[in-house]
């Protein structure tokens, strides 16, 4: 940081925010389809975890990360689905078999991904953003992963489509009521499989871009709980995709932020900077919720409304 | 015991050892497209778990944490309440003994002990009775509130282990200052196994006996029944949450204690281990009853225990156990759609 001083602060967490935010974006996306349709997931953890193997060991395999990113969402797909199946049985709680998803997800991602620690896969190039710059530091900084930008496109077509789709509508009106739905001849088990299919799928990508994006690789201690943070970032957003990426930056500054004032000598209040979303999340929730009324646009069926 | 409650025990313990099954063979199979003899592996298993002294002693040392966690989730789920917090309660419990532990070094053992219990216990019911009030006074979602909490605690924890209270002397892994060898928790009379397991195991007794025995458990599972109808009876309703939330609480904090007290001897970063979300699972197993949490929290310890016998035996990864447990868990947590459903324990019309 000698060349521009402080103000690598200010620009190391905004690259960090970039950087960090990715995963966030995509499981809290995917997390939003989910409890859009009234199910929440809490497994999204074990499918990050999965889909970081999953993409990392297919690209190693192929030589494309892109085949691997994908293949990252279709193991995703597989345990979203395999949520979505599980809860659409009678009495099941769907709290319960997202944290044994989580298990089973990172059992499987060690399990399956121990011969793929030393290797190294080819990774995902970067989008050169800052290439206007004649600033080293700047042209790193703004050297973006590109599923940052396509996720971000995607809470945009998410957000539209929310609101002008059939499909939309659908997943809206199960999650809210499932009567009204079931009056409509809509399946709602049906829909909210689908749905949180369709969020395992996400977050299996965003695992991909925690090891297919530098400084990724695939190790054990790979995430760091994003899965799980996943659901207090979907509050965070109240349940709207275009928010869901701003509070996914937002997530990602804040744990940029320990480390870049750590590169220039500030140590002390590294961890509770981590922890700054998490007090946010929990004052929001305490000032607009009251023992008469909920949080404001959350869909009324989700089973942590009542 | 009438003939009515004689089927609904039997179906009780029936599925879910029909589901373990169940999920043995899923495994098997998994195991199998590996070129592995499943049967080899189970047999690991269960010398790995339960074989020898020293087996058990490792299983019981695994389920000691386990099953004070999961009384964090089934205490409060009488009241109907879903807590999944006890990682945090127990981590910060466990950061109270140990600051109390090496303030009181060099005074009576058994002091140091006792105020070491009390102090963790009591940080854990605030954390999670904190949760409680915010569910009972503001209608902020429990399940929520308490994971949030869970990564506050985890800062503080952090901050406070790697910052201010750090021991000087502990270098590549950040520790508070030990608590001292005098004051470690002794192991229970005849057995090699510490203390932690006696206080689950008593802490599980004495709770049953609340919650199925007395009268202020059975106003309790009332609101957990119905709330409104507890509320019109005149039932203290934000009393027993707040009750159900704090016990719990500190039976996750004790947790905590015994890890520093009679494993780690200091904390640090090894008491967030995932204790708190295995005792969500086996809570739900063990349908939250206080008693049944004992033998399945020794079931999960011992596939646990076994895993390096794996490693060992057949090079198989550590995270093997981990795969048997999340197939189980998947396995017994679906099977709860066919409570009533199977002919056989329906009483004969």
């Amino acid at each position: 940081m000698t060349g521009i001083g402080w103000w690598g602060v200010p620009l190391a967490v905004l690259a960090g925010a970039i950087r960090l935010s990715t995963p966030f974006l995509f499981v809290s996306l995917g997390e939003c389809i989910t409890e859009k349709s009234g199910r929440i997931n809490l497994g999204l953890e074990g499918i990050l975890v999965m889909g970081a193997m999953v993409g990392y060991a297919v690209s190693y395999r192929t030589g494309d990360p892109w085949v691997g990113v994908c293949a990252a969402g279709g193991a995703g797909f597989a345990l979203g689905l395999l949520h979505g199946l599980v809860c659409s049985l009678p009495r099941v709680n769907d709290i319960a078999v997202g944290i044994g998803l989580m298990l089973l997800g990172t059992g499987l991602a060690f399990f399956l991904g121990k011969p793929y620690v030393q290797p190294e896969a080819s990774m995902l190039p970067s989008l050169p953003l800052g290439a206007w710059s004649a600033s080293p530091q700047v042209r790193t900084a703004l050297g973006v992963n590109p599923l940052f930008v396509i996720g971000l496109a995607l809470a945009l077509a998410l957000g539209w489509a929310f609101r002008h789709t059939r499909w939309g509508l659908v997943t809206r009106m199960v999650g809210d009521s499932s009567d009204a739905a079931r009056a409509m001849g809509y399946r709602v088990p049906a829909v909210r499989t689908v749905a949180t299919a369709l969020g395992g799928f996400l977050a299996g990508v965003g695992g991909s871009s925690l090891s297919l994006y530098y400084p990724g690789s695939w190790t054990e201690g790979l995430s760091s709980g994003q899965g799980l943070m996943a659901v207090a970032l979907v509050i965070f957003a109240r349940w709207d995709p275009l928010r869901c990426f701003y509070a996914a930056l937002l997530f990602g500054g804040a744990s940029a932020l320990g480390p870049a004032l750590q590169s220039i000598g500030v140590s002390g209040g590294y961890y509770l900077f981590n922890a700054a979303p998490y007090v946010v999340t929990l004052g929001i929730m305490i000032a607009t919720c009251s023992p008469r009324r909920t949080l404001v646009g959350a869909p009324g069926e989700l089973s942590i409304n009542r | 015991m009438n003939r009515h409650a004689f089927r609904a025990a039997a179906e009780a313990v029936a599925l879910p050892v029909g589901a373990l099954v169940g999920a043995m063979v899923l495994f098997g199979l998994f195991v199998a497209a590996l070129n592995q003899n499943p049967l080899e592996v189970y047999a690991l298993i269960y010398r790995g778990a339960f074989a020898s002294a020293f087996s058990w002693q490792n299983t019981l040392a695994r389920a000691a944490p386990l099953v004070l966690t999961a009384l964090c989730v089934a205490l409060p789920a009488q009241a109907g309440l879903m807590v999944i917090g006890g990682e945090g309660a127990l981590v910060l419990g466990g950061l109270a003994a140990a600051v109390i532990g090496h303030l009181l070094a060099g005074a009576a053992p058994l002091g140091v002990e006792v105020a070491m219990a009390l102090g963790a216990m009591a940080v854990g019911a605030a954390w999670i009775g904190l949760a409680g009030a915010l569910r009972h006074y503001r209608g902020v979602n429990e399940t929520i509130s308490s994971l949030l909490l869970t990564y506050i605690a985890i800062a503080v924890f952090n901050h406070l282990v790697e910052g201010p209270l750090r021991d000087p002397a502990s270098l590549n892994k950040p520790s508070t200052l030990p608590i001292g060898e005098a004051s470690m928790l002794g192991h229970l009379p005849g057995l090699d196994v510490h203390w932690g397991l006696g206080f689950g195991v008593i802490f599980c007794v004495a709770m049953y006996l609340l919650v199925s025995r007395t009268t202020v458990g059975f106003a309790l599972r009332v609101v957990g029944g119905n709330g409104r109808a507890a509320r019109l009876a005149g039932l203290p309703v934000g009393g027993l949450v707040l009750a159900a939330c704090g016990l719990g609480g500190a039976a996750a904090g004790l947790a905590g204690m015994v890890e520093v007290a009679a494993v780690h001897g200091t904390a640090n970063a090894s008491l967030i281990a995932g204790y708190g979300y295995g005792g969500i699972l086996i809570a739900f197993i063990a349908r939250q009853q206080p008693l049944a949490i004992v033998p399945v929290a020794v079931l999960v310890g011992g596939i646990s225990a076994s895993g390096g016998m794996l490693q060992r035996r057949l090079d198989l990864p550590d995270a093997t156990v981990l795969v048997l447990q999340g197939v189980a868990f998947m396995v017994i947590l679906a099977s709860e759609a066919l409570y009533g459903r199977l002919k056989i324990f329906r009483p004969a019309a």
